[in-house]
């Protein structure tokens, strides 16, 4: 061996040794998410350019083409900010459903991380909130970035605005859980073109990010409203322009869409991780 | 109390029978080898044991906890080295010995990550990328991180698979201090030479179950004997000694181009050719003839 013997440390350092253990624990989520942002710190330029640019070039796109072509106002609103405002959700499905998606499956098929970290004293269920937490985070801050943009063409800065991060979160969290369901499910990477045609397109072009789903057939309305997109576009735009009751049912509907696919992504990655 | 108890476990996948009722103790203080050819159903008992599967039939306790219900606990106090590497490629050697520190709630990170990497003599490389350490290096990683947390028990599943002779050795070395430091140690290998020398006793597992236990010594002179001959000729006067030791009443196992006529002490005059090659007996010679698997 190259290295010589060194002399290991007298007094060992014994983690603790509990009789019994609970579930989700802070601890355990932690660690995981510790290890997220050690990786993190390596690709961030990488994924922040990407994540930001998308977004951006949407904006710029349908914003000022549009806007400077065929639109002026929607619903009183001039059409860059009805769509800088808008694309905060466009910005949250893309830093969370394909990362989860995609993160997913090549740590756990490709890099056996889940096996190693599996084997320490985390379960499945912490490891998914983990993975969760960490993607919802990040989201909420690549989310907040279309509406940070808008401010420079014309959007006043509003109270309620506040809350757009805390909306991203709870609606990157849903995503997430459903990224990961989907990467539990599919038998090979290529099987997540389905997913992004059948799901992912389709959610983020009835959001009402570009135009309004009163426009819509009434059938592709009703689709549109179910959509977890379209009700962060709405609260989004309640921070921008004004809060409405309904609002806080829509925050409801995201939170269950957070806890519904949470449940699932936890169930289906314990019949993928455990044999 | 032992460190592991298996009772009657069995672990089915479909129409496969991983593990076949499956009795095993580990006593604490002691490496186990867990010797079996390929698909005997070590990697599936060593997943057993962390959790990651359910047994179908059978009882299982480590530590004092039954698993899979204390599989959490049990998993705290114990640490793993998988048959496969899974370092985090990208980020340093000290950042991911750190972030199992804290999967397995260390209270002094930092001390822990020292002392790991005292262990694996990796201090000098802490702040290297893993991508850029040599497959060695890696190697003593991985172990490293199944010991940051100073576990009473560790399962090293075949550490030293696909390796060249040189890195082999290497990890022999860190493993025989491990053993030394009286840490349990249940390893799976199907490399003979790796239980002989690390096991303080080898159970060989074929199909499923454990077939042969003890210590390498007792095991060669229970199932081989004092000596082995070998015998390199042509097909057709191999066969014609091997149908005569064995009407002799002697055992005989292929081993590459030769036989292996194994006791050979016993056999009477004539029966061993005068140009075999007379060794002594080995556990190789054991693990061919219970498992009817050529040795690795």
């Amino acid at each position: 061996m190259s290295a010589q013997p060194e002399t290991v440390a007298a007094a060992p350092i014994k983690a603790p040794r509990p009789k019994a253990m609970r579930r989700l624990e802070p601890a355990a989520i932690a660690g995981v998410m510790s290890r997220e942002v050690a990786n993190f710190r390596t690709y961030w330029k990488g994924t922040t350019f990407s994540s930001v640019l998308e977004p951006l070039v949407y904006l710029l796109a349908f914003g000022l083409g549009l806007g400077a072509t065929l639109v002026d106002e929607v619903e009183g609103v001039p059409y860059i900010q009805f769509v800088g405002t808008g694309m905060v959700a466009t910005a949250v499905i893309f830093s969370s459903a394909l990362p989860s998606m995609f993160g997913t499956f090549v740590k756990h098929r490709f890099q056996n991380t889940y096996e190693a970290i599996l084997a320490a004293p985390v379960d499945v269920e912490e490891l998914v909130t983990a993975e969760m937490l960490w993607i919802a985070a990040r989201s909420a801050v690549y989310g907040c970035v279309p509406l940070v943009v808008t401010f420079f063409w014309g959007l006043d800065p509003a109270p309620g605005m506040l809350l757009v991060p805390i909306f991203a979160f709870v609606t990157a969290l849903g995503f997430a859980g459903f990224g990961i369901t989907m990467a539990a499910v599919v038998a090979k990477i290529d099987q997540f073109n389905y997913v992004t045609a059948l799901f992912i397109t389709p959610l983020f072009l009835v959001a009402g990010t570009f135009f309004p789903i009163s426009g819509l057939p009434e059938g592709v309305q009703v689709i549109a409203n179910v959509n977890p997109l379209h009700q962060l576009v709405e609260l989004v735009r309640g921070g921008a322009f004004g809060f409405e009751a309904v609002d806080i049912l829509r925050f409801a509907f995201l939170v269950a869409f957070a806890l519904v696919t949470w449940r699932f992504a936890v169930n289906r990655m314990s019949a993928r991780l455990i044999d | 109390m032992a460190a592991i108890e298996l009772q009657g476990v069995v672990k089915r996948f479909g129409p496969i029978t991983a593990v076949n009722g499956l009795d095993l103790d580990v006593p604490e203080g002691i490496c186990l080898g867990l010797l079996g050819p390929n698909g005997a159903g070590k990697s599936t008992t060593m997943r057993l044991l962390t959790g990651q599967a359910i047994a179908d039939e059978g009882k299982l306790r480590v530590l004092g906890f039954d698993l899979p219900k204390e599989s959490k606990p049990a998993r705290a106090a114990m640490g793993v080295v998988p048959q496969l590497d899974n370092l985090d490629v990208d980020v340093t050697v000290e950042d991911n010995l750190a972030v199992y520190a804290r999967l397995y709630r260390v209270a002094d990170v930092g001390a822990a990550v020292d002392r790991a990497l005292q262990i694996a003599r990796l201090t000098d490389r802490r702040d290297a990328e893993v991508d850029k350490l040599s497959g060695g290096m890696r190697r003593r990683l991985l172990l490293a991180r199944g010991l940051v947390h100073d576990p009473d028990l560790i399962l090293l599943d075949e550490p030293t698979v696909g390796l060249d002779p040189q890195i082999r050795t290497e990890l022999w070395t860190l493993i025989g201090d491990l053993r030394a430091r009286g840490t349990t140690i249940l390893m799976s290998t199907h490399y003979i030479e790796e239980a002989e020398r690390l096991a303080d006793e080898v159970a060989v597992m074929h199909k499923g179950r454990i077939i042969s236990r003890g210590r390498p010594a007792d095991l060669i002179a229970e199932h081989a004997g004092r000596q082995t001959a070998e015998v390199y000729a042509p097909p057709q006067r191999l066969a014609e000694l091997r149908t005569a030791a064995e009407a002799a009443g002697l055992r005989v196992r292929p081993a590459g181009p030769a036989i292996a006529i194994v006791g050979s002490e016993r056999a009477d005059n004539g029966v061993i050719p005068e140009d075999a090659v007379v060794r002594a007996a080995t556990l190789e010679d054991v693990f061919v003839l219970l498992t009817g698997e050529e040795a690795e």
